[in-house]
């Protein structure tokens, strides 16, 4: 009896055997919080930050991320490898960053690296086992590059997560976004504020599940 | 006394029209190609259809290679428009872009301008409005 009971086990582990590691990818617009959304999760479960966030576009340049960490919530235990990419866009314009009270030489040098940073982000969605979209929910779902990200995802079968950010903002429209994606589970939070990261946890492990 | 001459001389747009039948046959780098060399000559092309998933970002890839290499290049701006109905979600038109990305759709519109002329295309499921700069 006990024999067949490990064989069973064996078995049952080896068709349900969860992966080592989840390579998690967050991607959207640039200033969507993406890089505070992964400092946010960093922080709650290692201690440590991913990166640097800034109120100029495109603060993010290059992809960058954290591998084993641990998130012990509530029954579920999982280890991610959380990628945190740079924001897609279709322009850039060094001028934009001038604006922002940066030297021309300084801007025009943010903008390469911008670019690159995108190019970069594109090629990295081969990597990724399951995506966190991180929008502004102050801002207008409908964009192209939004569309753009989603139709990939759909495209190449990677379960998507949809946040929804900054909802400690006046203007934030959580149902605006959920309209615009019914076929996803949508999370409204703010990773500034630390705002209804207990619903993003779930979610998290649904989306593991998922991947 | 000689009248002076007006140096205001007023922009043109140019408004390229792309059949679909004219990409029909081409490989996805070769589209891609295309559509970018028009843009590069200050054009606003409407094209006739929609590009596939992977053609999008592929046009976003070299778009911001080129921002690097070509000297007052911004980018581009991209807007699809379909016959969908209005309350239509993203992800219905996804599958419905899907779909006829494999027979050529020509019931929708892409537009792509260059980033020096389009200043903004706005986009909610009611309309779309284009800003120029």
């Amino acid at each position: 009896m006990k024999i067949l009971t490990n064989f069973t086990k064996r078995i049952f582990s080896l068709f349900f055997k969860q992966k080592k590691e989840i390579s998690l990818g967050f991607y959207g617009p640039p200033n969507a919080g993406k890089t505070s959304l992964t400092n946010r999760i960093c922080k709650d479960w290692t201690g440590e930050e991913i990166g640097s966030v800034s109120n100029v576009p495109h603060e993010t340049r290059h992809v960058q991320f954290k591998e084993e960490v641990e998130i012990n919530y509530k029954e579920n235990h999982l280890k991610f490898k959380l990628i945190d990419t740079p924001g897609i866009a279709t322009k850039i314009d060094y001028e934009d960053f001038i604006k922002h009270k940066m030297k021309k030489k300084q801007a025009q040098k943010r903008a390469k690296e911008a670019t690159q940073g995108i190019v970069e982000a594109i090629r990295w969605l081969e990597d990724v086992d399951a995506v966190v979209i991180v929008l502004d929910a102050t801002q207008n779902p409908y964009s192209q590059v939004n569309i753009t990200i989603v139709g990939n995802l759909i495209a190449r079968k990677i379960p998507v997560l949809i946040v929804a950010n900054k909802i400690d903002l006046r203007k934030a429209d959580v149902k605006k976004i959920e309209a615009a994606f019914p076929e996803y589970e949508v999370v409204g939070i703010s990773a500034k504020k630390g705002k209804n990261m207990d619903e993003f946890y779930e979610s998290i492990f649904k989306l593991a599940k998922k991947a | 006394m000689t009248k002076k001459k007006s140096k205001n001389i007023s922009k043109g747009l140019t408004l390229h029209f792309l059949p679909y039948s004219e990409i029909a046959k081409l490989n996805s780098l070769e589209r891609i190609k295309k559509l970018l060399k028009l843009v590069l000559n200050q054009k606003v092309v409407i094209l006739q259809g929609v590009l596939k998933p992977e053609e999008e970002t592929r046009l976003i890839e070299d778009t911001m290679i080129m921002i690097g290499n070509i000297k007052g290049f911004k980018g581009v701006e991209l807007a699809v428009i379909s016959q969908d109905p209005e309350e239509t979600s993203v992800f219905q038109k996804m599958k419905s872009k899907l779909a006829s990305a494999l027979v050529g759709h020509q019931g929708a519109l892409t537009i792509i301008g260059p980033a020096s002329i389009v200043k903004e295309m706005k986009k909610d499921p009611k309309k779309l409005e284009v800003m120029m700069r």
